[in-house]
């Protein structure tokens, strides 16, 4: 039987490029599926995985109590950052101020929020992934700031050397930083005291960063805060607070991703079903001649079928190759909710998101291929012979 | 008094590089009111030279005036026109519509005039009264046999009243007996309703109904008979 | 239209085919219609915007707030008709996921300003008159099944209260619509004084945005540059705009939506484009002897062309209509769920119509090659065949 299924399907294939035409139908018809599937995937992935990366599990974020989810709604005093720095399973701790900014994004020109952190040096120790790519770090105690890459390439007149006005207060770029490509790229930092004063916060910051001692240490500073009524504070760790803050869009543009591709998904699927149909009803002479030759009604089914899914997956990797060509590592900015500012990301095709399009490309065209074969092999043969 | 006048018509196709000779100037007259037979043998030119006639083809070289109309160097709109006014079609193969209904099939001339839908109606349904079809006018061609299509065919043929009715083989593909119906019934519209037929026949029975047969052979119009 | 029947019958001469193609032009024009009502939410906000009203906003950053003393010298500025403020309050009701934007207002002055919200004259009476007293739009209210008298419970999260706690209660005095049903907005507005008092005393007195009404419209760009001027050395300096651009500028920050959506419709409109010309090349060729009998009876060439295209029009305009009027009942019925991030979904007159052309666009675009072919077909040479 595989033999007669081979046979069969050999011949389809030959005649192929009669109906080439009819054929590209499935191919693009699946094609364009897979790749709005993948490239929306693609989306939701690069987003999660920005801020994903952003946190680590040995470290943790503080805030004011009641601001749990923002640095930006969070103001901290001076007795409370002693308070916490001194505390046991605490290595090393990081007071810093947290606000935003109006700059023109280059692609739209409209302002757009940017995140501006005061930070102390310990900063760059508890985040090692923090790397100077081009100039040098500020000078503490000067109006100098250095930028995220992925800031420096959505703002405008974030560039090396370049002075920008922000609230006010004059500030010169003097470097580009990298953070292995999580969010604090699209950031930028300056030294903690200068943002004090320059945006007249005084002795007050936002948010601390503490290093752990090891990850578990979150719930015991938290029972101590607690204990505490004269601290209003809350500790989460650093990965969940990320993981929090990308939650609601990654989950919101999956569903999106779905729900589109599944809509066109439908129309793809009767898309393939004509051809198919029309492929079987122009050879009906045929399919009937090998019938009465004595070729079985299953490898007429199973040749029809193979056609079917040699298009679609066919039009799935070119969907799929579109996706990764045209869209993987394409960075965009938009407003995380979470933090009330902008974060770049970077669309990020992964293989698994490659096997998903596949895979819905192989069960299109087992669907628009399976009624066309069941009507082939149920062709009665004398009739199909006339050409009726 | 003529209503078909043919003077010195050549028709030549070209295949490739080789020119065939289909009809060789040729003169011809139909008096209106005659029921023309033309004969000959596979290729002798009979469909190009109805086809001419009829206005759905032009002459290499010529002249043709037909219902007072001279045809060469008319626009294919101006000939369309033309054809609605005064032609009848009927075909070896009825062509007819396969997804209309036989009074659809009859109406369909009638959409290039201006009659409204309720008179397009009375019109078929008169039409097919006359071929003997009254009671098949919801039918589709499909559920009609051979004969009865060929009669929707005539009936469509005659609908808009024109002078002339040209019929390629319109028994070709008929048993005797229907064939003979189907003659009775030109003959009729021919005596009855005077209306011009010229009829492409292979078969010296049915040329036998006809008031004259021409024969065509090799692109020239070798006799004429009574 | 004398044709239609016979046009109507040749669409539906090969049912399966013809039903086929029709459903994926149906499955596409749903997705446009889902696409462009979505990213018009996100524009919404745009459009329920009043042409003689401007947005006065902190210069720098729209989180920076604005001291509530400016009101008075807005108030005095050449041009200006009425102004008032609203600040934004965050804050969660019950769960995060809850999401609706709440604002402290003066009840007065914000239902004089927005004067296509209408509300009960009674019920704004007791929105002035008791101090924790909150309004919401109705559709609010229906969602979260509110009746009058409830007391509903914030969490505050921007704004604590000076006593410590940052749990916010109100109670309902009354609910307000939006005339024009379709720029409906949810929204809990709740009374400033008693806001002002209650917050901690440090962050008093300040509001996020003032709203004026100008007395010109003609003069908006002239009194927003006046308003500017006026704080420009202060330190708190202000950005004007029409409430239109404030609304606008704030939509950019989340990205291009519309970017995204019509570069999706475009892959959608594309495959589509290809799937209905390959099946209208497929019923042209099936017909070309019968094409050739319409021309013998007489049917001009361009005449012929004509029906071939209508064709087309006729089974992509259907498609379309079928569309957009699915999609217009599926928005209402996942209506509730999206509102609660994008606001009021609906399909818009203007999605609807441009539906519609497309629909009929592609038509003419797939019907326009077979329509040629059928135009130039010679009836000696088809009958022949």
């Amino acid at each position: 039987m595989w033999a007669q299924i081979f046979q069969i399907s050999l011949l389809n294939l030959r005649n192929l490029p009669q109906r080439l035409g009819s054929s590209s139908v499935i191919v693009v018809g699946i094609g364009g599926v897979v790749a709005v599937l993948v490239a929306i995937l693609a989306m939701a992935a690069g987003f999660s995985a920005t801020l994903n990366r952003s946190g680590a599990p040995d470290r943790a974020i503080v805030l004011r109590g009641g601001s749990s989810s923002a640095e930006l709604s969070s103001t901290i005093d001076n007795r409370q950052r002693q308070f916490v720095s001194t505390l046991d399973g605490v290595r090393l701790s990081s007071s810093e101020l947290y606000t935003v900014a109006d700059i023109p994004k280059r692609a739209t020109l409209l302002p757009s929020n940017v995140v501006i952190r005061g930070v102390e040096q310990s900063a760059f120790e508890i985040r090692p992934e923090v790397r100077i790519i081009e100039g040098r770090n500020f000078t503490p105690g000067r109006s100098e700031l250095i930028a995220g890459r992925a800031a420096s390439e959505q703002f405008l007149g974030i560039d090396l050397g370049a002075t920008v006005e922000l609230r006010q207060s004059e500030w010169t770029v003097v470097g580009i930083f990298e953070a292995e490509g999580s969010a604090y790229e699209s950031e930028l930092w300056t030294d903690l005291a200068i943002a004090q004063s320059a945006f007249r916060r005084f002795s007050l910051i936002s948010s601390m960063r503490l290093q752990l001692e090891q990850p578990a240490a979150v719930d015991s500073l938290q029972a101590e805060f607690d204990n505490n009524p004269s601290i209003d504070l809350s500790v989460t760790s650093e990965e969940e607070f990320f993981r929090g803050q990308s939650e609601f869009l990654t989950t919101l543009i999956t569903g999106f991703g779905y729900g589109v591709a599944l809509i066109m998904a439908v129309g793809a699927m009767f898309a393939a079903l004509n051809t198919m149909y029309a492929a079987v009803s122009t050879r009906t002479v045929e399919i009937a001649t090998l019938r009465a030759l004595g070729f079985g009604a299953t490898p007429v089914v199973f040749s029809v079928i193979a056609e079917s899914v040699a298009l679609a997956l066919i039009g799935g990797l070119l969907g799929a190759a579109v996706a990764w060509f045209g869209f993987n590592g394409y960075t965009v900015s938009t407003l995380n909710q979470g933090s009330f500012s902008q974060v770049a990301f970077d669309f990020a095709v992964s293989p698994d998101i490659l096997v998903t399009g596949i895979v819905w490309a192989l069960a299109l065209g087992m669907a628009g291929g399976l009624f066309p074969a069941l009507q082939a092999a149920r062709m009665p043969i004398t009739r199909a012979l006339r050409g009726d | 008094m003529s209503i078909v006048e043919l003077q010195q018509v050549s028709r030549h196709f070209t295949k490739g590089k080789q020119t065939v000779e289909v009809l060789d100037n040729i003169d011809l007259t139909i008096e209106e009111g005659d029921f023309l037979a033309l004969m000959g043998p596979s290729g002798s030119g009979k469909t190009t030279l109805l086809n001419l006639i009829g206005g759905l083809d032009q002459p290499t070289a010529g002249s043709i005036e037909v219902a007072g109309q001279q045809l060469v160097g008319l626009s294919s709109r101006k000939l369309a026109q033309w054809r609605a006014r005064n032609i009848g079609f009927i075909f070896q193969f009825y062509n007819l519509l396969p997804i209309l209904s036989a009074r659809r099939n009859v109406e369909l001339p009638l959409l290039l005039t201006r009659l409204g839908g309720g008179q397009r109606k009375r019109n078929a349904d008169v039409a097919l009264t006359i071929v003997g079809l009254a009671d098949r006018a919801r039918h589709k061609p499909g559920e009609l046999s051979g004969g009865q299509q060929q009669r929707v065919a005539i009936a469509r043929a005659i609908v808009a009243d024109p002078r002339i009715l040209v019929c390629d083989e319109p028994t070709g593909d008929l048993d005797r007996e229907t064939a003979d119906e189907i003659l009775d019934l030109l003959e009729l519209l021919n005596r009855k309703h005077g209306k011009t037929i010229i009829m492409v026949t292979h078969d010296p029975k049915a040329a036998s109904h006809a008031r004259h047969t021409l024969y065509l052979d090799k692109g020239n119009l070798v006799r004429e008979a009574a | 239209m004398k044709s239609f029947p016979l046009i109507w019958s040749n669409l539906f001469r090969r049912r399966v085919r013809t039903f086929l193609t029709l459903f994926s032009i149906v499955a596409a024009f749903l997705l446009f219609g889902l696409l462009r009502s979505i990213a018009g939410a996100f524009e919404m906000g745009v459009n329920v915007a009043g042409v003689d009203r401007l947005m006065v906003s902190p210069k720098y950053s729209m989180v920076d707030g604005l001291p509530i003393s400016h009101l008075a010298q807005i108030e005095a500025v050449e041009g200006v008709d009425t102004a008032t403020h609203m600040t934004w309050f965050g804050g969660t009701y019950q769960n995060p996921i809850n999401f609706f934007p709440k604002f402290p207002v003066q009840p007065r002055f914000y239902f004089d300003m927005y004067s296509e919200y209408i509300i009960d004259p009674l019920q704004l009476d007791e929105f002035e008159r008791i101090r924790t007293a909150a309004v919401a739009s109705a559709e609010l209210a229906e969602e979260f099944g509110w009746q009058i008298g409830d007391r509903i419970p914030i969490e505050g999260d921007i704004w604590l209260r000076g006593d410590g706690s940052n749990l916010w209660e109100f109670e309902l005095v009354g609910t307000y619509r939006v005339g024009d049903e379709d720029t409906d907005f949810p929204s809990f507005l709740f009374n400033y004084e008693y806001f002002d008092e209650a917050r901690v005393p440090e962050t008093q007195g300040i509001v996020s945005n003032f709203m004026v009404r100008v007395s010109d419209p003609d003069q908006a760009a002239e009194v927003s540059a006046r308003i500017d001027a006026q704080f420009e050395n202060s330190i708190n300096p202000t950005r004007t705009a029409t409430e239109e651009e404030a609304n606008r500028q704030f939509a950019a920050q989340v990205g291009d939506i519309g970017l995204i959506m019509n570069s999706i419709l475009s892959a959608v409109f594309f495959t589509i484009l290809l799937l209905t010309a390959n099946t209208m090349t497929q019923a042209l060729r099936e017909r070309i002897p019968e094409l050739a009998v319409l021309k013998t009876l007489g049917f001009t060439d361009r005449r012929v062309a004509f029906l071939v295209l209508l064709e087309s029009v006729l089974l992509c305009g259907i498609g379309g209509a079928i569309g957009i009027a699915l999609s217009g009942i599926a928005l209402q019925a996942l209506g509730p769920e999206l509102e609660g991030f994008l606001g009021q979904i609906e399909i818009s007159a203007a999605t609807t119509l441009s539906g519609v052309g497309i629909a009929l666009l592609l038509g003419v675009i797939v019907g326009l090659n077979p329509a040629l072919s059928a135009r130039r077909l010679q009836v000696v040479e088809a009958l022949r065949k």
